[in-house]
């Protein structure tokens, strides 16, 4: 323990006992800290997709029997269960995204953060309940 | 060197605009109106009629004759690229150093520039009659012309 440690705990004695162990934080290894992982993760991803469905779409400009080649890529199995996993970060980055605008812009937000995180991920839930069935019958459905 | 400042010491205010800040206002309400705009763009595109399975060129090129889904796209197109890229900013300051975190900032700034300028092209010169048409519809419309 520091001396400044030590000092404010005489001043508080009684109260707040010290951990024995290393502990977490209000934030360490809570919902804020694994928001903030999700968020940086899914942001990445959405932000490399981004790059590539910019380009592949552009090429609707140059070639209508190229772009169909390429977007026929985006219907095979493995870019199906890909655009699945798109959808399930792009939600997520989502309403954690609106979480955070809360936190930022409303002391509601900042007392009620970790229930809003809890709700975030509800919300996600069903949206995946919704979207994935009639997604994976479009991949795998067969035309 | 970054220095640490004393605790509770004002904030420096420095001359000029507040880049910093504008940036971090942009994240949130970029966000808020790309949450509309990319779920819109998810459910006509993956959710409704066909989803994933349906989408060619005939398929583009019908929501393209349309100025509100080019107005759409192009709003998608700026909000999320710059949002994408001032977010990969961010983690490129937090874990890159030196060297290394000026080429990645570099590259980033020069994929942005180069794509919001292919994406606006693309969206504001589209013409279905351009290439051979492998669809019937569209090849009569075009003939047409």
């Amino acid at each position: 323990m520091s001396s400044q440690a030590a000092r404010s705990g005489a001043a508080t004695a009684g109260r707040i006992p010290a951990p024995k162990r290393p502990a977490g934080t209000l934030y360490r290894g809570r919902e804020g800290m694994w928001s903030w992982v999700l968020h940086r993760i899914t942001g990445t991803a959405i932000f490399f997709f981004l790059l590539v469905h910019i380009l592949d779409t552009s090429l609707i400009r140059l070639d209508a029997a190229a772009y169909d080649a390429v977007i026929g890529t985006y219907k095979t199995p493995i870019m199906g269960l890909g655009e699945l996993a798109l959808v399930a970060a792009i939600g997520l980055h989502a309403l954690n995204g609106l979480r955070v605008i809360a936190i930022d812009f409303t002391q509601w937000g900042v007392k009620h953060q970790r229930l809003m995180f809890w709700i975030a991920i509800a919300l996600w839930v069903v949206l995946m309940l919704g979207f994935a069935p009639r997604h994976l019958m479009h991949v795998f459905g067969g035309e | 060197m970054t220095t640490i400042e004393a605790p509770r010491s004002r904030p420096t205010r420095r001359r000029g605009v507040n880049w910093e800040k504008w940036g971090w206002l942009y994240m949130r309400f970029s966000g808020i109106l790309l949450v509309v705009l990319i779920f819109g763009h998810l459910l006509v595109n993956l959710f409704l009629g066909d989803g994933v399975s349906a989408i060619d060129f005939a398929f583009v090129a019908g929501k393209l004759a349309d100025p509100f889904w080019i107005v759409w796209d192009t709003l998608l197109l700026w909000l999320a690229l710059i949002h994408g890229a001032n977010g990969m900013r961010t983690l490129t300051n937090d874990y890159a150093r030196g060297k290394l975190r000026v080429v990645l900032l570099v590259l980033l700034a020069g994929a942005t520039v180069v794509l919001l300028v292919l994406g606006t092209l693309v969206l504001t010169t589209f013409d279905p009659c351009i290439g051979d048409s492998t669809v019937d519809a569209l090849i009569e419309a075009c003939a047409a012309q």
